[in-house]
């Protein structure tokens, strides 16, 4: 599966905040790298149907099931990690695989503490945890190793390389140490 | 040591209580002796015991407490059905809230002559707590919807979580703060406006006929127990209410 931009433009009143925006993601990570404050969150946004663009087409993603790290965790703080996972999951939800997935991202035992309490390191996995573990023909990571250290970065995107398999992954990052050994796409 | 904040100290309670006392006696004076004008505390105590004892009195009590807390329930409902309606269709927000405004504005007897006019006293007191307290619970519940997390809805669109799950987790932990407000404030209003429509259309075995009948043959001691009965129950029903309430917060973690 391909995701095709094609000449993507978004302004916020006077403010031009994406111009003539063209690529094309394919299987596997494709870094999208801008400085920060350049669009790359109002990209995402388009891509996951939550911004509309003023003009410009976006191909291979209608009808399908899209997952996504946010640009700010957006947990239910008052549930713990588990319940957090429920939420999106439901009846999908799978605590064994759930369990080796936090494990592995460096929260164990973890799961039925509440998500109010955990630092701000965790709270990233958590929310990354929750995008691996959802359903998804395309994973849209928006800064998903912010305020990672570097173990834990790299275990992080092991995770996603891992899960991700050949299904299209955009990981937006101002960070070069993020997209190491990714396609990379500057905007 | 930090001293308590009470909203009532004992020491204003019994000096306010002295000051009934007094007014008491001294208007006995002028009617030989006799505490015909304004009952005593003690008297008024006294027959709130002798009422008690009494069958009529808890029947009284029940008849009123079911329609006031009935019209107060289904307000509620109302509410709820209708706040979450306004939040997604403007056009039930724009139809309602020139509704809201006029029951907010006009004063309850005109609602209740109103009322009676065109219903049996029986259920009169029903109608006027439902309708005192829908305006309250509905704006509340309009502004805690309001302020469900977006960042949390926009996610949930993302994930394609179901609304059932929607309402639990990011729904009912913004609104319930909002509901408590909106209950602590329509259960005093509803018992107030339902035993004023009770005194008005005089439904049988009602503690609003009883007060009236106490008002008629110059009973002080019998209005003051009945008012005080309304108060209790209206704060207990507020209390239990408010404890239940606040459970279901700390559960849904608002």
């Amino acid at each position: 599966m391909e995701i095709v931009v094609r000449h993507l433009c978004k302004s916020f009143g006077d403010k031009a905040v994406l111009r003539d925006v063209t690529f094309t993601a394919g299987r596997g990570i494709t870094a999208v790298m801008a400085p920060s404050g350049t669009g790359k969150t109002t990209l995402l946004r388009i891509l996951l149907g939550l911004e509309r663009a003023d003009s410009g087409t976006v191909e291979g993603l209608a009808g399908k099931q899209l997952s996504a790290v946010f640009q700010e965790d957006r947990l239910l703080e008052h549930l713990s990690a588990e319940g957090n996972l429920r939420f999106v999951l439901g009846r999908a939800y799978d605590p064994d695989a759930a369990r080796a997935l936090l494990a592995r991202l460096d929260l164990p035992d973890t799961g039925d503490q509440i998500v109010r309490e955990f630092s701000g390191g965790m709270r990233r996995r958590l929310a990354l945890a929750r995008a691996l573990l959802a359903p998804f023909d395309a994973l849209l990571l928006d800064e998903p190793f912010t305020g990672l250290d570097r173990e834990n970065r790299d275990r992080a995107l092991a995770a996603v390389r891992e899960t991700a398999g050949d299904r299209s992954v955009l990981l937006v990052t101002h960070d070069p140490d993020d997209a190491a050994g990714c396609r990379v796409v500057r905007l | 040591m930090k001293r308590k904040n009470r909203p009532v100290r004992l020491w204003a309670a019994a000096f306010w209580l002295l000051v009934w006392q007094g007014a008491s006696m001294a208007l006995a004076g002028t009617t030989g002796g006799r505490m015909l004008l304004l009952a005593s505390p003690v008297q008024a105590l006294g027959r709130l015991l002798a009422l008690a004892g009494t069958g009529a009195f808890w029947q009284s009590v029940a008849f009123s407490s079911a329609r006031i807390l009935g019209g107060f329930f289904l307000a509620c409902a109302l509410a709820a059905v209708l706040s979450a309606l306004a939040c997604r269709l403007r056009w039930v927000r724009e139809l309602l809230s020139p509704l809201v405004a006029v029951v907010k504005a006009v004063p309850v007897v005109s609602f209740i002559i109103l009322a009676l006019i065109f219903l049996s006293s029986e259920n009169l007191s029903l109608l006027i707590s439902g309708l005192m307290v829908f305006p309250p619970v509905y704006l509340n519940l309009l502004e805690g919807i309001e302020h469900a997390d977006r960042q949390l809805l926009e996610m949930a669109r993302v994930f394609r979580v179901p609304l059932g799950r929607q309402l639990r987790g990011i729904y009912l932990p913004a609104v319930l703060p909002y509901f408590r407000s909106a209950v602590s404030l329509g259960l005093g209003l509803c018992w107030k406006s339902g035993a004023a429509a009770e005194v008005i259309g005089l439904p049988a075995g009602s503690v609003g006929e009883a007060l009236y009948t106490a008002k008629v043959y110059f009973q002080t001691g019998d209005l003051f127990a009945w008012t005080a009965v309304i108060v209790a129950v209206s704060v207990l029903s507020e209390k239990l209410l408010l404890r239940l309430l606040d459970a279901a917060v700390r559960k849904a973690g608002g």
